[in-house]
């Protein structure tokens, strides 16, 4: 094992590589190197294929003409027709609106959650990189924690906090709030906040501070500054921390699961409800097409990245 | 009048910035815990309603009764955490080798995609490989290694690879940063200076790598001692984990103080393991 984990000088350093301009004839390996390069290239095929076997064997059974998932019986699409049309007869029940309903909740939670994040982390951000303020250290020891910290315990004690908050309102006005979107928004919205201060912290490593002192220097106001040269330079980083906000909002299970109320079941939620009780096929198309609107999403991310890159 | 405001609000501008969220993060997330820090030494009443006097019960039972379940957490997390590392190390040393920037870019994208779906779907489909008609028992007796299907569903076994397969990008993509960093003329330099391969490795560049790997780790790590998902739909009774406990004891006929006596525990471990690493990474940083 640790003999595959040796550099062997047909690592070529790249870097020095790239430095000279004439190009160098590789080295040729010998037996003993090609070896090891070999065994690393294997090792590495064998990780990739643990990544993406599962995701393969989910795509091809979701085709599967077979109720009982395990055996391969020949190729259909009726699973997917069944999404979209609901199954409600015999055995076979799939409630299409049920998941739709769920589909819709998910939307609405991570777009309210990723927008108020994402200006809330923004400007904190934009604080911690252009002042000193009383209980800064403070408060970046805060943001430092919901990525450490394990989610159930921040979904449970977010919970009990709701609990004893709303017991509190009930004594004083008689009147007792429930569990429901505002709940399940305020947890995404508290872990959300550290990770796109993070991002867009990052993207103020970047940006040059001379062009902000040339501005004023050429006579803007601090806040013409700001609009024209500051924040056009941090939105790829904004859009990044965003778009990061909104994968985890939705994507949430643990948070959602523990602060969620009548009627606001997620998408996550609703799936891990049917996988924890019913196996149908019907879950390894919906499976599926997640997969594929999450790889449209990350495809998109990128390309867009690259061209403000 | 209005000046002298508007030069206050100037002078904490930065301040008043950050007052959302500082606000959020109180109310939302440090008040909670702090209430969860206090209801771990209230004690348990009528229906696991926490009530007075203070105790400190909940924290002697995590010792005795649930010392099983804990120890196995931690167990489970640190092996899952070593699994990852050796599977990521080879692979982050390949990637970061390749001398093709498209190359290099694609084995990446293939590391990061299964990262970016749902999470529950990713394990869902271990259920499926897992069965005991499923794939992998199909494949092995296909191969001749076993006669008959056997349980890999609902055991520990199920819970490690699950957790490995969770969070391996999270152990790949550091490795792969420090390894990409490395200085490989301090490598040749070793070579000409007539260390072997083993020594290169071990005293050249496992050290430098050493912050990448330490970060991999916390990564893994973190997630992976509180996983409450994974246990949950791979491991049955077998593979239950502190997450677990914990819902438990918020559902039907729980014991919130020992739910909470639990999160308190875990965020505990963590704290420790962030401790190592702050300590670990000065010194070789």
């Amino acid at each position: 094992m640790a003999n595959t984990l040796n550099p062997k000088a047909s690592y070529l350093p790249r870097k020095q590589t790239e430095s000279v301009s004439v190009p160098i004839a590789r080295p040729r390996l010998s037996l003993r190197q090609s070896l090891g390069e070999w065994s690393l290239a294997s090792l590495s095929a064998f990780v990739l294929a643990f990544l993406w076997i599962p995701i393969l064997v989910l795509v091809v059974f979701s085709f599967n003409d077979s109720r009982t998932v395990n055996e391969w019986r020949g190729f259909t699409t009726i699973w997917y027709f069944n999404i979209f049309n609901g199954v409600t007869t015999g055995e076979a029940r799939f409630a299409t609106e049920l998941m739709l309903s769920a589909l819709k909740n998910s939307v609405f939670v991570s777009v309210t959650a990723t927008i108020i994040s994402t200006v809330i982390g923004t400007m904190v951000a934009l604080s911690f990189a252009r002042g000193q303020f009383i209980g800064k250290r403070f408060l970046q020891g805060l943001l430092f924690f919901p990525l450490v910290i394990p989610e159930i315990t921040q979904g449970v004690s977010l919970a009990m906090f709701f609990v004893i908050a709303f017991n509190f309102i009930n004594t004083l006005t008689g009147n007792r709030p429930n569990f429901g979107f505002e709940t399940i928004i305020a947890g995404h919205v508290a872990f959300n906040i550290s990770y796109v201060a993070v991002v867009v912290g990052a993207r103020f490593s970047y940006m040059n501070p001379h062009l902000e002192e040339a501005a004023a220097d050429l006579g803007a106001n601090e806040w013409q500054t700001f609009w024209r040269v500051t924040f056009p330079q941090l939105v790829p980083g904004i859009l990044a921390g965003g778009l990061l906000a909104f994968t985890l909002s939705l994507d949430d299970y643990v948070v959602t699961f523990f602060n969620s109320g009548i009627g606001t079941t997620t998408l996550p939620v609703f799936v891990y409800g049917m996988l924890k009780t019913s196996v149908t096929p019907e879950i390894n198309a919906i499976s599926t097409l997640m997969l594929v609107a999450s790889t449209i999403l990350i495809v998109i991310s990128l390309a867009f990245q690259r061209r403000t890159a | 009048m209005a000046i002298k405001f508007s030069m206050q609000l100037r002078k904490h501008q930065h301040f008043l910035m950050a007052m959302p969220a500082l606000v959020w993060m109180v109310m939302f997330f440090l008040l909670p815990v702090l209430i969860v820090g206090g209801l771990s030494f209230m004690s348990r009443g009528i229906g696991g309603i926490p009530e007075l006097p203070l105790t400190l019960e909940h924290y002697q039972r995590i010792f005795s009764v649930f010392n099983g379940i804990f120890a196995r957490s931690v167990w489970i997390a640190i092996l899952s955490t070593i699994i990852c590392l050796l599977a990521a190390y080879p692979l982050a040393f390949y990637i970061s080798t390749r001398h093709r920037s498209i190359t290099r870019n694609t084995i990446l994208f293939l590391v990061i995609l299964p990262f970016w779906t749902n999470f529950l779907v990713r394990i869902y489909a271990w259920r499926i490989l897992l069965g005991r008609e499923g794939p992998l028992n199909g494949f092995l007796m296909y191969i001749g290694v076993l006669q008959e299907p056997i349980q890999l569903l609902n055991t520990e076994f199920a819970v490690v690879l699950g957790l490995v397969y969770g969070y391996l990008p999270f152990m790949v993509l550091p490795i792969y940063a420090s390894v990409e960093r490395l200085d490989w003329r301090l490598v040749e330099v070793a070579r000409d200076l007539g260390a072997k391969d083993w020594s290169v490795f071990w005293r050249v560049i496992f050290p430098l790598t050493l912050p990448g790997i330490i970060a991999g780790c916390i990564l893994v790590f973190v997630p992976t001692i509180g996983a409450y998902v994974t246990p949950d739909m791979l491991g049955g009774t077998e593979g239950i984990m502190i997450g677990n406990l914990i819902q438990r004891q918020y559902s039907g006929t729980g014991n919130l103080p020992l739910g909470a006596a639990l999160s308190m525990m875990m965020m505990a471990v963590v704290l420790i393991a962030l401790m190592v690493y702050a300590r670990w990474g000065h010194e070789e940083g």
